[in-house]
């Protein structure tokens, strides 16, 4: 059990990410922390470098639009159903992020190789892409228990935050994701995890057998902030859908500076 | 139930048809399992469709809120992929070159692209891994059909020492369908939608590609087709699909 878990309020949560923090956030579909969010951009963060686990969305582009992002890694940014991200696709055709674009399965493996504390893992595929020639960290290598068999090498990636929505978090700092075992991976994966929660667990979960296997062990978790419907306009699981007409208002209000302004300032800043 | 015989084929029955019949195709590779992202209501149906015509296969909707079929989270999919679990997937692009490359990342020259793309999603790695995969892209202008992709998301053949379960199998767009032939690198156009000419496709298509001497009709759905895709598949597509059900087959009697 990790004796330096706290509980802290939202606010406080996110000051413990620095500015230039590497960032790393599950998509639109997976206990996405979007009240942490506001609050990260409420605090005024910038530079950071965020990592989607494998893509991003919604909270990408708030972070990117507020001017918080200097850097992402990511398999794709997308609203899903309500088309481009506005502010991501802004954002590049302006040049003032940096895009290390990457494939889906290369961001589970690097995760899955920090996890196991290697330096490396191989993929299949990938070879022939373009990805493959702007990304000087991966590397293609002969398989060395195979004959003439070049396979793909990604590094292991430790970010140094990780951020989501959870459930559910136990005093002892125990945090129920559900099958959403990538998430799981991150937390293995990253230095330092911090956790909204829909509610407090009465109870140590990991002394009842139908939620332990659902569990991330309180020694990955740094700290959590209840959030009651943190994941907001997104959604939670079963426990709540997305808000399809905030979202569709979302898409449709940033697609120019002024009307993402006009979010910002109704729906994030003005929010407490 | 609407008697289907009184209702016109809309162009998205005929497209779903025309994957169901790619399906079907005798290939090295049944499909046993098809995988289908979240946004492709077409390929879904095309696949519920031929469970409904008696297929034995399994289908996984990505991203779907209900019925996520995967327990081991977002890697799952591609560890299925990779052990060759999955037999049938379906790419789009924002390109899509005469060699069946894929690009979803943008337009111009990376990384100052002109026009960006989401991203690469899975495409690199599913594109290898899966046996089959078909390109599917409504729009078929020289837009998005070019002489060759400006950014390869993922690329449609690979050399002979690269591991390779899989390949491009077709490209059903909203005009034509081509069969991929692997061994050219090069579409071969297989069948044209009703009214459109081959002469159409040469004028719309920014690549080259192969024009059999005899280009038939694409099939229409069968009445037997429509009455499923009417009656079963629309009821199981509402659950994930509810605008696609709207818009094609009308807003649901309360």
């Amino acid at each position: 059990m990790s004796s330096d878990f706290a509980l802290v309020s939202v606010d406080e949560l996110v000051a413990r990410i620095p500015d230039g923090a590497v960032l790393a956030m599950p998509p639109d579909y997976s206990l996405s922390p979007a009240a942490a969010v506001r609050a990260l951009i409420r605090r005024g963060a910038a530079r950071l470098s965020l990592l989607g686990v494998p893509i991003s969305g919604y909270c990408a582009d708030l972070l990117i639009g507020a001017g918080a992002v200097g850097a992402i890694t990511t398999s794709a940014v997308s609203l899903g159903e309500y088309g481009l991200a506005p502010r991501f696709t802004a954002a590049v055709k302006a040049g003032t992020i940096k895009v290390d674009d990457a494939t889906c399965p290369c961001v589970h493996t690097a995760l899955q190789a920090a996890e196991k504390g290697v330096p490396f893992m191989p993929l299949r595929g990938v070879i022939g892409s373009d990805l493959l020639r702007h990304r000087p960290d991966w590397k293609v290598v002969d398989n060395p228990f195979g004959n003439d068999d070049p396979i793909l090498l990604v590094p292991a990636i430790s970010p140094d935050y990780a951020l989501f929505h959870a459930p559910m978090v136990d005093r002892a700092g125990n945090v129920w994701v559900g099958r959403r075992r990538e998430v799981a991976t991150l937390a293995h994966a990253a230095r330092t995890v911090l956790v909204t929660a829909e509610r407090l667990y009465d109870g140590t979960m990991l002394e009842d057998e139908r939620l332990a296997p659902g569990c991330i062990g309180a020694v990955y978790i740094n700290a959590a902030a209840l959030a009651p419907k943190g994941a907001w306009p997104l959604g939670c699981l079963d426990l709540y859908d997305p808000d399809e007409a905030h979202l569709a208002l979302y898409a449709r209000a940033a697609r120019d500076e002024t009307g993402f302004r006009g979010y910002l300032d109704a729906h994030v800043l003005g929010a407490a | 139930m609407s008697d289907p015989a009184g209702q016109p084929i809309a162009p998205e029955e005929r497209l779903i048809a025309a994957i169901a019949a790619l399906i079907a195709e005798p290939c090295d590779h049944p499909v046993r399992h098809a995988a289908v992202g979240a946004a492709s209501p077409i390929p879904a149906a095309a696949c519920m469709l031929r469970q409904h015509e008696g297929h034995a296969m399994r289908l996984s909707l990505l991203q779907s809120r209900r019925a996520n079929p995967f327990t081991e989270g977002g890697r799952e999919l591609f560890d299925l992929a990779g052990q060759g679990r999955i037999d049938l997937f379906f790419l789009g692009g924002g390109q899509i070159d005469g060699a069946a490359n894929i690009n979803l990342v943008g337009t111009g020259t990376y990384p100052q692209v002109e026009a960006r793309f989401p991203g690469s999603f899975g495409s690199a790695y599913m594109y290898f891994a899966v046996p089959r995969t078909i390109l599917f892209r409504e729009e078929h202008s020289r837009r998005v059909l070019v002489e060759k992709v400006d950014f390869i998301s993922a690329p449609g053949t690979s050399p002979a020492n690269v591991w390779r379960r899989g390949t491009p199998q077709a490209l059903v767009t909203g005009r034509c369908v081509f069969d991929f032939v692997a061994s050219r690198a090069r579409f071969v156009l297989r069948s044209l939608h009703p009214g459109v000419s081959a002469a159409d496709i040469v004028r719309e298509t920014g690549f080259g590609f192969d024009i059999p001497a005899d280009v038939p009709v694409t099939p229409e759905p069968t009445p037997a087709q429509l009455a499923l895709l009417r009656g079963p598949v629309r009821a199981a597509m509402e659950v994930n699909y509810p605008d696609f059900c709207g818009r094609v087959w009308g807003r649901r009697a309360a």
